[in-house]
């Protein structure tokens, strides 16, 4: 059962939506403090330049297409669960579920050509933050898509709607932080 | 080593001292999403803690004072043991100690309870945070376990001391340490998302912003701070991790990293956490002074709109404990500036505290007289911080035990003194019985009385040079001269008269707990709502949730018969 505390409103916000802006906000902090470092770091060396040229441009960018259109149906989907349509919420979620998902393969075949050319997490301080801030950012998103499954089973039997739009907002932080990676860490060479 | 091994085992068993219920107290009490359950849940591991802690601070006194004897209780101190025992007492007290009592236990006992709800906002988030707080509780302790010991790289782990295990030589027990501690931290994030959630959203109808107990606010702003300052230390212990187990680099600055990048993780979250530890603790005073002065408290609203300042300044301060890693000097003079203005805000607060006593009727009970203790000690932190955080005279003092006297002067108000007010305050609440006064107050000298005795003569070996973190000072002819041997027996011998006085107040404590004389629901006649409830409260606390009228600390209202007025009382 839950407690009266869970219903209350005091502040205007609901409890869900108020508390998925300090996850984010807490979030933030911590990807601008390795961000930050790295900007730091890459400001102090500019040899790095040389090893960031190795990282693939085209992959980058179009993985970047693949979280951009993620995000829009996970827009749709908290459109659909406003107006009620519970199972149309779900099956929104399932696509950007397959949007996640299918970064997360990009991401570990991209990866894999990196780790075989000899590009790995030890072999340059500019690989260690590649693999770093890339990895943490990844974690998120196949969190992101696990909690979305929960999410979207519940959804379709038009329970705890108001889910979609909190799980959609952390969504788009994901989103957010990989447009500054991106750049960052493809895009400077 | 031995002491490690009951920790778990004590742990449930001081679980069980939560109260009284009929049915299978490992769901009421060890899988319970009950706020008051889980705020029990953290006090006694923070107790359980604080033993732990202090047996360490005697093992490495006792070495100081009498270097290469035998200790009893542990035997003969190597120096590995030394540096082990010395950065897990600073890493316990604070981490394992001051956090989760004065903001988890005290938070999750005090904010339902004095804003007017049943319960946290998210009962298993709630119940979650301190699973994952014990595990990490867990995982400190078994470092001692592993082959190669307890991490021994400070408290503040500097690489390249701590990011490689050659120069460490704790291959497992630097890694466990990062991890407890990066545990911990998803802990309390978890616990400062519900605070700071359930005190926007779920207070009671009619407490608007200004009717909020002081302590709510205190505890709800530190965890604002801890939220936005922990992030980068997360991050930078990500790459600490990786840097001991991959063999990255980023703390090397042959391989193009830097060392000091870590300092400035560290402290960008080491120093907003003394203000994480030090509001709630400054809450607490608030709360007994008023109560046992009986009168209003002096500038509610500069002292809260103060506390934001002080929050905000807290982030632009950090850098003054890196006055002699080799930053820039025109940094050095900016961080000088801030640090002598955050000394501003904190120190109005403490004032409006002394104002509030003046004119009032003073009952000299022990949470006053702690309250009282808290406010004299933490001023002399305060006052001895200036000469730290100007950088001339820091480059002087750096790591010398004039920082140690100093901060201990103020972590021991904070994690001690301000515990102990809250505790005996808060007790007749939480167990529905009374301490004894007479025990209290025999415990209340017998700690403050060798807490300065232990700390006045380390100032005084500071400022003649002695450094810290030295495990033998026979080894350094400077130093071991008779006179300063005699102060570091004497701060050691008063160690050993302050543990020994923690014996009074854990019978006290415990015996209380079961024999104690009944307490009423209001016996110190306070406003806030927590006294309304039952002691102690049930399951959700009131079979009706209240509705607030007026702020917390109506005292001596003039023209009104009894000298107080409770927060839910329609005029």
């Amino acid at each position: 059962m839950r407690p009266v505390a869970t219903t209350r409103s005091a502040s205007g916000m609901p409890t869900g939506r108020l508390a998925i802006w300090w996850v984010i906000s807490s979030e933030i902090v911590i990807f601008g403090g390795l961000l930050g470092a790295y900007i730091m770091h890459r400001l102090a060396h500019d040899a790095w330049s040389e090893q960031a040229a190795h990282t693939n441009t085209w992959i980058g960018a179009f993985n970047t297409l693949v979280l951009l259109t993620s995000s829009l149906t996970a827009v749709l989907g908290h459109k659909a669960a406003d107006e009620g349509n519970g199972a149309k919420a779900a099956k929104m979620l399932y696509c950007t579920m397959a949007g996640g998902a299918t970064f997360a393969v990009i991401k570990a075949i991209e990866w894999t050509i990196e780790i075989q050319a000899g590009y790995t997490i030890t072999s340059n301080t500019f690989w260690s933050f590649y693999y770093t801030a890339a990895g943490l950012h990844a974690l998120h998103v196949i969190a992101g898509v696990v909690i979305m499954g929960i999410v979207a089973a519940a959804a379709k039997k038009n329970q705890e709607l108001h889910r979609v739009e909190l799980i959609g907002l952390y969504w788009h932080f994901v989103d957010v932080v990989w447009i500054f990676l991106f750049p960052l860490l493809y895009i400077a060479k | 080593m031995a002491e490690s091994i009951p920790a778990t085992h004590e742990e449930s068993h001081g679980d069980s001292h939560g109260g009284h219920h009929e049915e299978s107290w490992v769901i009421k009490y060890l899988w319970s999403t009950d706020h008051k359950i889980i705020a029990m849940q953290y006090l006694f591991t923070g107790m359980f803690m604080a033993l732990i802690g202090g047996f360490f601070a005697y093992t490495f006194r006792m070495q100081l004072a009498f270097p290469g004897e035998s200790i009893p209780g542990w035997g003969m101190l190597t120096p590995p043991d030394y540096n082990a025992l010395v950065t897990n007492h600073g890493t316990i007290m604070i981490f394992w100690v001051a956090m989760p009592v004065l903001i988890a236990a005290f938070g999750n006992f005090l904010i339902p309870l004095m804003i007017g709800c049943d319960d946290m906002v998210f009962p298993k988030l709630n119940r979650l945070s301190f699973q994952i707080f014990f595990l990490s509780t867990v995982v400190l302790l078994a470092s001692f376990l592993v082959p190669g010991g307890a991490f021994g790289g400070a408290w503040t782990a500097y690489p390249p001391l701590s990011a490689q295990s050659a120069y460490s030589l704790t291959p497992w027990g630097a890694p466990l340490w990062v991890l407890a501690v990066a545990l911990e931290f998803v802990a309390f994030l978890m616990g400062g998302i519900n605070f700071v959630t359930t005190t926007m959203n779920s207070r009671a109808p009619g407490m608007k912003m200004h009717d909020i107990p002081m302590i709510i606010w205190m505890i709800v702003i530190a965890s604002i701070i801890f939220m936005l300052s922990v992030g980068p230390l997360v991050a930078g212990a990500v790459m600490l991790l990786f840097d001991q187990l991959l063999g990255t680099g980023f703390y090397d600055p042959a391989r193009g990293g830097d060392p000091v990048l870590w300092q400035h993780l560290f402290w960008f979250f080491g120093h907003p956490e003394v203000y994480v530890v030090l509001l709630p603790a400054m809450g607490i005073v608030v709360e007994i002074i008023t109560t046992f002065s009986r009168k209003k408290f002096f500038a509610y609203k500069a002292t809260l709109y103060t506390t934001f300042a002080a929050g905000i300044i807290s982030f632009t301060v950090w850098a003054h404990h890196q006055f002699i890693a080799g930053i820039d000097p025109r940094m050095a003079h900016i961080f000088t500036v801030t640090t002598l203005l955050i000394s501003v805000p904190i120190a109005l607060i403490t004032f409006c505290s002394i104002a509030t006593l003046y004119g009032g009727s003073i009952r000299f009970t022990t949470p006053m007289l702690w309250a009282l203790a808290f406010i004299f000690e933490f001023l002399l932190g305060g006052v001895t911080g200036i000469y730290l955080g100007a950088a001339g005279s820091d480059i002087y003092f750096h790591d010398s035990y004039f920082v140690l006297a100093h901060f201990h002067y103020t972590f021991f108000p904070i994690g001690i003194i301000a515990t102990f007010a809250a505790v005996t305050y808060w007790f007749p609440k939480m167990f529905g019985r009374h301490l004894n006064e007479t025990l209290g107050k025999i415990h209340f000298w017998g700690t403050v009385i060798p807490f300065n005795v232990i700390f006045i003569p380390l100032f005084v070996l500071g400022l003649a040079g002695q450094h810290r973190r030295i495990y033998a000072y026979t080894l350094f002819p400077d130093l071991a001269k008779a006179e300063f041997q005699d102060l570091r027996v004497l701060a050691t011998v008063a160690l050993l008269v302050l543990l020994v006085f923690q014996v009074v107040f854990l019978y006290n404590f415990f015996v209380s707990c079961f024999k104690g004389r009944k307490a009423e629901d209001n016996p110190f006649e306070a406003n806030s709502l927590e006294w309304t409830a039952a002691s102690p409260p049930p399951h959700g606390n009131w079979p009706e949730l209240p509705t607030v009228y007026r702020g917390p600390y109506e005292y001596s209202v003039p023209g009104r018969e009894k000298d107080y007025w409770p927060q839910n009382e329609p005029s």
